[in-house]
């Protein structure tokens, strides 16, 4: 290293006011789990204190994506080192609309978890495990450094520990030591692949790799990559590797599973289009046979898997991999076209699972039943329910107008160009649509239209709140669908943003330094 | 000392697939806690090995005089040592409690979340 180069390795100046927008929705996750640790004896304090630290964050969410659909991708160093020894956060469209979708979901499901949560439940840590939980969430998905990516895929794992094992249940501890082994081996297999590539290119930033990956040797880099594909499609339960996932979501309290079904499996597949298509996209290619594979099984045994299983949440939890699926059929299809619409997949995912999963718990509560061979009769005492559970499977399986059609939309158009192996995909998104549909409007069949088997329980006193936060995201998922312009045009700069880095480098201050200058 | 380290690698994460790969708890987190070694050697490696150089620039110097020992790696295994090692605290009291409740540390016998041979969905519409 020359000696006129050196004090361009610090950061003299201070950060402009606007670039800690980047930071601050982690910062208030972390700082408001913290603060509601302490408040946690205190019963409706904590919950307005929570309600509170969420809405700052949407707050913040929203502030940093009309900064970045002005002025591309924004990026803020840590600890006054430059990139790429410092650790960058560095968000573009995607990063900051997932993190939008998630603080949303979070602060509808605390709302929600008030009709679970009776007096003596207070003071179990629910509220601090649920920000810690958005925070590690929002830390993957805006974070510019893979070493950093994995300490926020920790931090969402001990937080979702919690939340999965809070009451103690027998079945929960079961479902958690699934959960528990499959997605710490997921995470360690991560690292195993960031220590290779750290000593193969020397930098672990994002955007450096994006810059030095090119100049390795190809195969050691396709290892790399495929590495990271099973590290993270273990963790987004990509078939066949999904195991983990319908043996633990249904165990915890409804409020919990809706909260996992929307954040949990939504990060590991923006992992994946990450590290995939935007950080190593020669390896991509050269994995693409693998992918489609993958695209296409998960496609179509996930919706099979719904149709065969009673157990009402553990058929929505195959619901939640079928979707996974829509998005690795992006990742297996190169044109912007198809990221954008795998991008636009994993919000609509985030808002609809999560509803999805609320208005079953609302549906157990009632029927006093997990199991749908049990549950009847709901028509004629809900029928409010009914029409919200309804338009959310028709969202699931992406039926126009809802927010879940135009996804697969362009999906299917940037199938057709493909043209090959495009069409096989096509195919099975469609019959992924179809399956879908079959799977839940059977469920709904079951569950409202057919005679009740036992008298149905009369509507609690608090359940009108969880009915309202879910009956909110599903208004949200509508309109959406019905205005989907401003969306599909984010997502296509979006996708054009992560096909050609330009950017994204720009943002971290590392496209004018050369590649290889400093050793 | 590369290749030495190297082949320990291999060692460990093939110890530690082989104890994840039963079906007893307690083998598969010790499993888990030696692949979690084996990354973390990994990582050292990765980050070349050199002998008792310490990464401190002498007063009155801007640069380091000669090659010195990489302290980004041990950074990064601090992290994942302190990370991996939470999460085995977590697994271990985890599978005890799961012993308590369940009467079971073979996965085999854990169907309570999943249960054997559930009776056939309902043929009906």
């Amino acid at each position: 290293m020359s000696q006129n180069a050196l004090p361009t390795a610090m950061i003299e100046t201070l950060t402009a006011i606007g670039d800690w927008l980047v930071v601050l929705p982690i910062v208030l996750a972390l700082m408001g789990g913290a603060l509601l640790l302490m408040l946690r004896q205190t019963g409706k304090l904590s919950l307005l204190a929570a309600l509170v630290v969420v809405g700052a964050i949407i707050a913040c969410d929203i502030g940093l994506l009309i900064r970045i659909a002005a002025e591309g991708p924004v990026s803020m160093t840590m600890g006054r080192w430059l990139p790429p020894f410092g650790i960058s956060l560095t968000a573009d469209i995607f990063g900051a609309a997932f993190a939008l979708a998630a603080a949303v979901v979070t602060l509808a499901v605390l709302a929600y978890a008030e009709i679970e949560r009776g007096e003596p439940e207070q003071g179990d840590g629910f509220h601090p495990l649920v920000l810690l939980l958005l925070g590690g969430v929002t830390g993957a998905f805006l974070t510019g450094d893979l070493f950093n990516l994995y300490v926020w895929f920790e931090v969402m794992l001990i937080a979702s520990f919690g939340l999965l094992v809070l009451g103690g249940g027998a079945a929960q501890l079961d479902g958690a030591v699934k959960y528990g082994f499959l997605n710490f081996l997921a995470t360690t297999l991560f690292l195993l692949a960031l220590g290779l590539s750290y000593g193969l290119l020397g930098t672990l930033n994002m955007a450096d790799i994006m810059r030095v990956a090119p100049m390795a040797d190809p195969a050691a880099m396709a290892g790399i990559a495929a590495l990271l594909l099973l590290a993270f499609g273990m963790k987004a339960a990509a078939f066949p590797i999904n195991a983990w996932l319908p043996a633990s979501y249904h165990t915890p309290p409804a409020a919990v599973s809706a909260l996992f079904a929307g954040l949990l499996t939504k990060v590991g597949a923006y992992a994946l289009l990450r590290a995939l298509v935007a950080i190593l996209p020669a390896s991509r290619d050269l994995l693409e046979p693998v992918l489609l594979a993958l695209a296409i099984g998960t496609l179509l045994v996930a919706p099979l898997g719904a149709i065969a299983e009673t157990n009402l949440r553990r058929a929505l939890g195959f619901l939640v991999i079928g979707g996974i699926g829509a998005v690795l059929a992006g990742l297996a299809l190169p044109s912007p076209a198809a990221i954008a619409g795998a991008g636009l997949y994993i919000f609509h995912a985030i808002v609809t699972m999560t509803a999805l999963y609320m208005v079953a718990g609302l549906i157990e509560r009632r029927s006093g039943a997990r199991d749908s061979r049990q549950m009847g009769g709901l028509y004629a005492a809900d029928s409010g329910l009914s029409v919200l559970f309804f338009v959310l499977i028709l969202a699931a399986a992406g039926v126009p107008p809802l927010l879940g059609f135009w996804p697969k939309l362009l999906l299917i158009e940037a199938g057709l160009a493909a043209g090959g192996w495009g069409y096989g995909l096509v195919a099975a998104l469609v019959a992924n649509a179809v399956l879908t549909l079959i799977a839940g409007t059977r469920l709904w069949a079951h569950i409202f239209w057919r005679n009740a088997p036992e008298a149905v329980a009369p509507r609690r006193h608090r359940d009108g709140i969880g009915f309202a936060a879910a009956g909110l995201l599903a208004a949200a998922i509508v309109a959406a669908g019905l205005w989907p312009n401003p969306l599909i045009a984010g997502a296509h700069m979006a996708a054009a943003d992560i096909v050609d880095p330009a950017h994204y480098v720009a943002a971290t201050g590392l496209a004018a330094v050369e590649p290889g200058e400093r050793e | 000392m590369d290749y030495i380290l190297a082949i320990l690698v291999g060692l460990f994460i093939a110890l530690g697939v082989y104890l994840l790969l039963s079906r007893s708890v307690i083998r598969m987190l010790l499993g888990m806690t030696i692949f979690g070694n084996g990354v973390n050697l990994l990582i050292f490696t990765a980050g070349r090995v050199t002998r008792e150089i310490a990464p401190i620039v002498p007063p009155g110097l801007e640069t380091p005089e000669g090659p010195i020992a990489n302290p980004l790696p041990q950074a990064l295994i601090l992290t994942a040592i302190v990370i991996g090692f939470s999460m085995f605290c977590f697994l271990l009291v985890l599978a005890y409690r799961a012993y308590q409740s369940l009467d079971a540390d073979n996965t085999d016998t854990m169907r309570l979340a999943e249960p054997e041979r559930a009776p056939e969905p309902p043929l009906s519409y």
